[in-house]
């Protein structure tokens, strides 16, 4: 699998005597949507964490566009091209919706150590925020703090942040999470499209969404993962089906 | 609308805190009152200096309880140069100090600069408590090498002979004097105002409300709030050598941790994060210190009581009072 | 340089090891349970001593003077706990240590009002006083010797207290998980007053025992909870074991530094010259170690679960 955008190999992490995660080889590919399901505590936002950096491994290896990231930092990450949203959504809070997603785009451009120039008086940076928002289809919104924002539109400021990294893979953590049917709904058809530009990773419960997005899902069952396949095999697999689906089919 | 109406509310606001800091000693001066000139002289140099620290703790929420470093130290570089300067003994490398200002102030800007990234670089490795406490203990250790090495006087300080000179300007005379504080002052705040709409501004903004989020963007928050802590070292720095000049003095209490305290004072009772909040609470607090002075003996006490007070119940500080919330483009 | 003098020196090391216990011990218990950062902790050692001298010198005693000063320093603990520090638990540590700032303002002041600006002395009650030989050939004061003493004995009743008793649980429970120990019906109110009054009385204590050694007045506390501060730092902020090791460390160190620095540079270059350097060096010396420990562990020695 050369072509892999993120190989994860042999991945572990141990707190105490918890096997948080257990040996997970798992990659991502262009263009596909690759979802991660398991139960509660099967260790799926401990593995986040690992992929993201705010966790170090206790062993194995994670290789991102081509380079080992094992051991660099969540900033490094992100500026290699790692996407990631929250499950939890996590925002600057007092600053608009507009000012987070021109954050990401100063970030991206790497630029932060630009003393002199207004933001707000940036025309450039302003527009390609606005862009960004107007599709993620907050533009209206652009203007308020985050903090009163909805939560469904706080989690469409947490993709659009992702989005103006231009980043080479999309890490979602439960991103229908708390939404609504018709904005699951929504949500499910701009990520449809998503994965042209860059493939997903996609941690999520809602079980109709993941079907109907993924071109493949992984099942993580205590910190292990017990099957990887397309749809369709996942939903035929026994183990898969006794391990977990056995309390939603 | 609303918004605009803030807008323009604060900024009134700052206009007449601007021109009120410059009328009085300018009648001060007419009506013969050099005492009221060194007064507003004292009010822009702690303005100053707490706007320095208002980068690192208003902006970046930084609490820093040892920026008196930085304005003890910026006040010894006034002192040593010019101690140097009048008595020719050499310093370092055949430079043997200097009465000119514009030689000092930019020592005591690098000097300032350089300790505030040391100091930063070891005290941004933690955050929350044990910043307070480091910041504190750092400053402290400063404190004590001042009061310890008797070279420059040791724990009975540091005089200045002679104010220090400006090319063209008498700086004995109290008016000119303040003229260069006030200008500084202006300048810093202005300043400020770039930083803060700037685009490392945003950063360091966004590192106070969500350093995560921050750092998931690929903004690593270490680099920021260092490159803020030591522009904030620097201007404060810059206060201290002025205030060395204004005393025609420099002890360790300008190092000590109550000078810190009040530094953070300053910024709370006039407004966290604002523009001229610095401002606003140098001149609250320094005309508390004179009026209560005039009263009583144990105008301390009254000040704890009043502070205790503001923390408690006024959070927003004076421009929170006057002006209403902060706000964020 | 003598044997005997650097025995006495690490005696007085261990002594002021034991003074910042006390004080590091309290400020690490009151952040381990309320998450508070109290810079008012020296106006409390203060306070313990100003009442040991006054009521010394009012009935001739010592030891009621000492009683006076636990009773007293608790007791302004409890009152200060009560009407400003519970406002204080849930605002963010900007306004704890503004609010703290200001209660040292109050305190400081308050004192020089009711007892003048010139100090008390207090006098080392007879028992104590007078000096053992020391190996070697001189003599070490037996008051210090019983400051060391107490602060073993404080140490041991601190460990008894929290690993042994209902109210350690309670306050184990609360360093763990605040949530918690409401969850399990205790009145967290009152145990963080009783919190922080046990702080407070032992600061009181350390005030009252240093009292003796030095003059008593205003201010004192001060430099004690600078290095008090040192000392959780180093020891990891919450953690009495922590606080213990760092305080013997900074104890020791200070004063071994003080000793041997100027000494150890006398060999390199002239005396008058080796003191200067030596002292201010020796100055900095724990900061130094503190900074040097936080490159290394930057949560201290213990890090708490917590912080």
């Amino acid at each position: 699998m050369g072509d892999a955008v993120l190989e994860i190999s042999n991945l572990a992490k141990n707190f105490g005597a918890l096997r948080a995660t257990d040996g997970v080889t798992l990659d991502l590919r262009p263009g596909e949507i690759h979802a991660l399901i398991g139960p509660n505590g099967a260790g799926k936002s401990t593995l986040i964490h690992q992929i993201c950096g705010t966790l170090r491994q206790d062993s194995g290896s994670i290789r991102f566009a081509g380079q080992d990231i094992s051991g660099l930092g969540v900033a490094q990450r992100a500026r290699l091209g790692l996407g990631r949203t929250f499950q939890v959504s996590s925002l600057a809070s007092d600053f608009s919706a507009l000012r987070n997603v021109m954050l990401a785009v100063q970030a991206r451009q790497g630029s932060s150590f630009r003393f002199f120039k207004p933001v707000m008086r940036d025309k450039g940076l302003i527009d390609t925020a606005m862009t960004i928002l107007e599709r993620v289809g907050l533009a209206a919104r652009a203007r308020l703090p985050a903090a009163e924002l909805s939560h469904g539109e706080r989690r469409q400021l947490e993709i659009a942040m992702a989005l103006a990294l231009q980043s080479k893979a999309f890490l979602l953590d439960e991103p229908m999470a708390g939404m609504g049917p018709e904005g699951s709904k929504s949500l499910t058809r701009f990520l449809d499209t998503l994965r042209h530009e860059a493939p997903i990773l996609l941690v999520e419960h809602d079980m109709d969404a993941v079907f109907a997005l993924a071109d493949r899902i992984s099942v993580l069952v205590y910190g292990r993962i017990i099957a990887t396949g397309t749809v369709e095999e996942i939903r035929r697999d026994p183990a898969v089906r006794t391990a977990y689906l056995g309390d939603h089919a | 609308m609303r918004e605009a109406m803030i807008v323009t509310r604060e900024n009134l606001i700052n206009l007449i805190l601007a021109a009120l800091l410059l009328a009085v000693p300018i009648g001060a001066n007419w009506l013969g009152q050099p005492f009221y000139i060194t007064l507003a002289t004292r009010v822009a140099i702690l303005a100053l200096a707490a706007t320095g620290l208002n980068l690192a703790l208003g902006l970046g929420g930084l609490v820093s309880f040892g920026h008196a470093a930085f304005f003890g130290l910026g006040g010894y570089v006034a002192g040593i140069l010019a101690s140097h300067g009048f008595s020719g003994e050499p310093l370092l490398f055949g430079f043997s100090g200097t009465n000119q200002m514009w030689v000092i102030w930019p020592v005591a800007v690098v000097l300032s600069g350089l300790v505030g990234l040391a100091i930063g670089a070891i005290s941004l490795r933690t955050s929350g408590v044990y910043f307070i406490m480091i910041t504190l203990a750092f400053a402290q250790m400063v404190y004590y090498f001042a009061v310890s090495w008797p070279a420059y006087g040791g724990e009975d300080g540091l005089s200045i002979l002679v104010r220090n000179q400006f090319p063209g300007v008498m700086t004995m005379r109290p008016m000119s004097f303040f003229l260069i504080c006030y200008v500084i002052l202006l300048v810093s705040i202005g300043l400020f105002a770039l930083i803060r709409a700037s685009r490392f501004g945003s950063a360091l903004q966004a590192t106070r409300q969500n350093e995560v989020r921050v750092a998931t963007v690929g903004i690593q928050p270490y680099r920021i709030r260092l490159t803020a802590f030591v522009i904030s070292a620097m201007i404060t720095g810059l206060a201290g050598a002025l205030f060395a000049d204004l005393n025609r003095f420099v002890s360790p209490s300008m190092l000590s941790w109550h000078m810190s305290g009040e530094l953070i004072v300053l910024i709370i009772l006039g407004g966290t994060g604002r523009l001229f909040g610095p401002l606003a609470g140098a001149a609250l607090y320094v005309a508390f210190e004179y009026a209560l002075g005039g009263i009583t003996e144990r105008w301390q006490f009254f000040l704890g009581l009043i502070l205790l007070l503001v923390v408690l119940f006024a959070r927003g500080g004076l421009l929170g009072l006057l002006a209403g919330r902060a706000r964020h483009g | 340089m003598t044997f005997a003098l650097a025995l006495e020196q690490l005696l007085n090391g261990l002594q002021l090891g034991v003074m910042l216990f006390l004080m590091a011990a309290g400020l690490t218990l009151i952040f381990g349970v309320m998450g508070l950062i109290n810079l008012a902790h020296g106006s409390l050692y203060m306070v313990g001593a100003f009442a040991c001298a006054v009521v010394a010198a009012w009935t001739g005693s010592f030891w009621i003077g000492l009683v006076a000063s636990l009773a007293c320093a608790a007791a302004a603990g409890a009152v200060v706990e009560l009407l400003v520090i519970r406002k204080l638990y849930d605002r963010d540590h900007l306004d704890q240590v503004l609010a703290t700032f200001a209660l040292i303002l109050m305190f400081s002041e308050g004192t020089r009002w009711l007892f003048g600006s010139f100090p008390l002395y207090l006098d080392i009650p007879p028992l104590l006083q007078g000096a053992l030989p020391l190996p070697g050939g001189t003599e070490y004061p037996v008051y210090r010797l019983a400051i060391i003493a107490a602060g073993a004995v404080v140490a041991f009743g601190l460990y008894m207290l929290i690993s042994r008793t209902r109210l350690g649980m309670r306050i184990r429970a609360g360093e763990s998980d605040r949530e918690m120990i409401g969850a399990l019906g205790v009145d967290i109110r009152t145990l963080y007053t009783v919190v922080f009054a046990l702080g407070a009385a032992l600061a009181g204590l350390a005030g009252a025992l240093v009292g003796a050694l030095q003059s008593v007045q205003v201010g004192m506390g001060e430099p004690v909870l600078i290095l008090a501060f040192v000392v959780i730092v180093i020891g990891g902020i919450g953690s009495i074991k922590g606080a213990l090791l760092g305080a013997l460390l900074v104890g020791v160190t200070d004063t071994m530094g003080r000793f041997l620095l100027p000494k150890i540079l006398a060999l390199f270059v002239p005396p008058a010259q080796a003191g200067m350097i030596g002292g201010a060096a020796a100055s900095m010396l724990i900061y130094i170690v503190m900074a040097l420990i936080l490159a290394v562990k930057p949560r201290g020695l213990f890090p708490a679960a917590h912080a």
